[in-house]
């Protein structure tokens, strides 16, 4: 399946909209009336839309109940999971030492082999979930929920990033440069935060905006050579990380940003009224860009479903030459969606520097960027879908460190599992398979080559 | 990679709209090479040596004033921008070399300039060039990868995590073998590995190509890495100590100074490096499969029209690809450093991807571009040793900023194959 799901983009029901969006409207009302013929005719061998499709469309009327479950995307998305993890366990089941041992007497007392097994894999799956869930073994409530407030901290810029790279995947555009967006948005918010000295409030305010400012000039940047000169945004974005990478290190080198007397790549920290006040009280990390990236969430939802922007936006990714026919600015709408994008992702380098860091380093955006994209993917570039998966990978994340801590186990098997979920997720006639499921809208039709069919319109992202 | 086409074409369509663009880039840069390199070139000397002292052919150094070199390329620089501004008034097209020269002589100029203000004004230019292929070798490989993948029709953002799967592989084959070929041979399986699962989900289940080929780059990291630490680290003797491949000398040959030692003096991996740019340049574009190969991944629906099976096709050149991108990441277990560490590729499967684009998606022209990325990678390595003035990290983003460069139409425009990205689906 692809980032930008293949529904039309459905006529906006507010009555105010210019004269001049009418056209678009028409043909985007048109387009969807063709494409629900299109989805009838195919006679149930198109799997479902990205996002569940309006009831009637998608699962055929004699449908039951039970078969819109087997055939439906929550389903898939959940054994995606579960099949990931099993995966996850065995990888980490097979190179347990104990297990190495008890299998060189397999065939004496194979459950010695099964045991240990199970010992790693639960072992290490119970420490992930007390990392970043629930801690059974804490003395108090605050100690027992802290793990969950150290999830929703690392899931902070995971939201904000990914909420970029998912709003840019909706306008047809691969933002693979969230790394980069985050780092100068980290440098530009940073720099505001330990050289201005303003009253609290203010600052952080000035913080956040030049977080945003910062992040938008980087993205939109590219957005503006893939408008003018059809350069493809996948080695611009790539590249431009790098390119970031070293700037943020160069400005490390130099007297404006570096610490005073500090031979290291680390600017001074940042002032306390530049920083995210704690959420929960001093005793947790949780900050108040939690809140923050839970209103761009918000903001995005509003953005992509309710504005005018947004469904110009979407009509340009679902198809910019009939944007283009239809009167859109599709050169515009390239550059304000890779602006839009990098200012969220600007938000996730403020929620690092101001939130969790305190001070800018080359390290401060970790690998977010790069999470964010996996995030995007599993949230199905929808808002709420990114949040969920933002806050999935960081609960791997937060408890990933716990339990490379208590059992060994490291935390590289977190990407493992992440990476699978994806891409399992992404093919759920494969998924289907494994589980003996059947396809979606012909629960009859059983077999038959056509259940990996797919509409191929997005070939533009690519 | 299909929508790069689009914007475009009304710049550069026919002949009679005149586009501006290339004779005013040349002339911006023209002056920049006036300012920087004539005016603001160092007043002292600046020595290329050829060879070593005890070489068995020992060439003089080349010994140039920075100013007269600065002057003459600025000045020749900046006739060829008036040549294209004339060319570009008489609405005819710029010259192909225009670009090709000025591009050269403005190497030559920096190359000046910049080993001419450092602290110590004296390179070894036959060292400089010898890095630059090694450390060109896995771009190589990498490219040629993506060649194959791209020329069919499929992306190939994996090209990193077939990289890094060699490398791995190879690492942990050469150790438990002992034999540094047995490691070769496992990195080119590791490659295809990951091919097929890139073929599978792409062709067969018809997701996104970029989406696959930026997750099994996750997936690869997370695997290698998990296990490193897991398997690795736990008894390196055992599992990570590989034996290195030999450096296998062509006697006579190898003596021939500045090149011989870059043609001659390699290890196998460096000659298949040769081998392979040969084989599949002449593959592609002179023989049957090869034809195939680009119909496919033009327009595979005339392809499919005349008999040839689009997706089997594909799936064949993703998985060739698989063990061209294997045998390259082998070189940094086998051949740069003998053992394998944690995301050792580092982003170089993205730069072999630029390289590509960059070399306009043949075989010849990405080898060169992974030459160029190889050459300015090793130029920040050398002339951070001898001191510049330009910043370190300036140095290092070169490589970088030429390809945003490259791929927004400096070095005229390049066209992705038209079917790149987009599935297949017979019917």
């Amino acid at each position: 399946m692809t980032p930008q799901d293949d529904r039309p983009v459905p006529p906006a029901t507010d009555g105010g909209a210019p004269l001049t969006r009418r056209q678009a409207k028409d043909t985007a009302r048109q387009d969807e009336v063709r494409l629900e013929n299109a989805v009838e005719t195919a006679g149930g061998e198109l799997p479902p839309p990205a996002v569940p499709a309006p009831a009637g469309t998608a699962a055929a009327p004699e449908s039951t109940l039970l078969q819109r479950i087997m055939t439906g995307n929550a389903l898939v998305a959940f054994l995606s999971v579960v099949l990931s993890l099993i995966l996850g366990g065995l990888l980490i089941a097979l190179t347990d030492p104990n297990v190495a041992r008890a299998s060189s007497y397999f065939f004496g007392r194979p459950q010695d082999t099964l045991g240990a097994a199970w010992t790693a894999a639960s072992g290490a799956y119970s420490a992930l979930f007390q990392g970043s869930v629930f801690n059974v073994r804490g003395e108090s409530f605050s100690q027992r929920i802290y793990p969950l407030t150290q999830t929703l901290t690392v899931a902070t810029p995971l939201i904000c990033a990914g909420l970029g790279v998912a709003l840019a995947f909706r306008a047809g555009l691969f933002n693979i440069g969230a790394q980069g967006q985050i780092l100068i948005g980290a440098t530009f918010a940073g720099w505001v935060g330990f050289t201005l000295h303003l009253p609290a409030g203010i600052h952080l305010l000035l913080v956040i905006l030049a977080g945003m400012v910062g992040g938008a000039v980087w993205a939109g940047l590219v957005g503006l050579l893939k408008a003018r000169t059809g350069a493809h945004e996948v080695i611009l974005t790539i590249m431009f990380n790098y390119i970031a990478t070293n700037l943020v290190l160069y400005f490390l080198s130099t007297p404006a940003f570096q610490r005073p007397g500090s031979t290291n790549p680390i600017s001074p920290q940042l002032d306390a009224t530049a920083l995210y006040p704690p959420l929960l009280g001093s005793a947790f990390r949780l900050h108040w860009g939690f809140v923050v990236a839970v209103l761009a969430t918000v903001f995005v939802w509003w953005l992509l479903n309710r504005s005018t922007v947004g469904f110009e936006l979407r009509a340009v990714g679902a198809n910019a030459s009939a944007a283009r026919t239809a009167g859109v600015n599709v050169s515009r709408g390239y550059i304000l969606a890779m602006a839009i994008a990098g200012a969220l992702a600007g938000l996730a380098g403020v929620a690092q520097v101001s939130g969790t860091e305190k001070v800018l380093t080359s390290g401060v955006a970790a690998s977010f960027g790069f999470d964010a994209i996996t995030v995007a993917l599993l949230g199905r570039s929808s808002p709420w879908g990114t949040f969920a998966a933002g806050i999935l990978f960081g609960a791997f994340r937060a408890g990933g460190v716990a339990m490379q801590a208590s059992t060994g186990t490291s935390i590289d098997i977190v990407l493992v599992v992440q990476s699978l979920i994806v891409l399992f997720i992404a093919a759920p006639p494969l998924v289907r398979a494994l589980f003996r499921l059947p396809a979606p809208g012909a629960p009859r039709a059983g077999k038959g080559g056509t259940t990996t069919r797919t509409p191929a319109s997005t070939g533009a992202a690519a | 990679m299909s929508t790069a086409t689009t914007a475009p074409a009304r710049g550069t369509g026919d002949a009679t709209v005149r586009s501006w663009k290339n004779p005013i880039i040349l002339s911006v840069v023209a002056l920049f090479a006036l300012l920087v390199f004539a005016l603001g070139a160092p007043g002292n000397d600046v020595t290329f040596r050829l060879s070593e002292e005890n070489d068995p052919i020992v060439l003089p150094s080349i010994v140039v004033s920075a100013q007269l070199i600065g002057w003459l390329a600025a000045i020749a620089m900046i006739a060829l921008a008036v040549l294209a501004i004339l060319h570009t008034r008489a609405r005819r097209k710029v010259p192909t070399w225009v670009p090709a020269v000025f591009a050269i002589l403005f190497l030559i100029a920096f190359l000046t300039w910049v080993v001419g203000s450092a602290r110590t004004p004296n390179v070894a230019l036959y060292g400089l060039l010898a890095g630059s292929v090694t450390l060109a070798v896995p771009l190589i490989f990498g490219s040629l990868s993506g060649v194959l993948c791209e020329r069919s029709g499929v992306v190939n953002i994996a090209i990193e995590g077939q990289l890094l799967f060699g490398a791995f592989a190879a690492a942990v084959a050469a150790s438990l073998s002992g034999s540094a070929f047995v490691g070769l041979l496992a990195a080119a399986v590791a490659g295809v590995l990951v091919s097929l699962v890139l073929a599978v989900f792409s062709i067969r289940y018809v997701v996104n190509q970029v989406i696959v080929g930026v997750v099994l780059n996750v997936l690869v990291s997370g695997l290698t890495g998990f296990l490193f630490s897991a398997v690795l680290s736990e008894d390196s003797e055992r599992w990570n100590s590989p034996p290195r491949l030999p450096v296998i000398e062509i006697p006579l040959l190898a003596d021939i100074p500045v090149i011989g030692p870059i043609l001659f003096q390699q290890t196998i991996v460096g000659y298949l490096m040769y081998i392979a740019v040969a084989v599949i340049y002449v593959a592609l574009y002179h023989s049957r499969w090869g034809l195939r190969t680009r119909a496919v991944g033009e327009h595979p629906k005339a392809a499919d029209t005349l008999g040839v099976n689009v997706n089997r096709m594909r799936f064949v050149n993703v998985l060739l690809a698989g063990v061209v991108a294997g045998v390259g990441g082998s070189f940094f277990t086998l051949v740069a450093v003998s053992g394998f560490g944690r995301d050792m590729t580092a982003g170089q499967g993205y730069i072999a991807l630029a390289a590509l684009i960059f070399g306009r998606w043949n075989p010849i022209g990405a080898f060169f571009a992974a030459l160029l990325f190889g050459f300015a990678t090793n130029l920040s390595n050398v002339l951070s040793l001898l001191g510049t003035p330009v910043p370190d990290q300036f140095l290092r983003m070169l490589p970088y900023v030429v390809t945003v460069f490259a791929v927004a139409g400096l070095v005229g425009r390049s066209r992705a194959p038209g079917a790149s990205g987009i599935p297949y689906i017979k019917g």
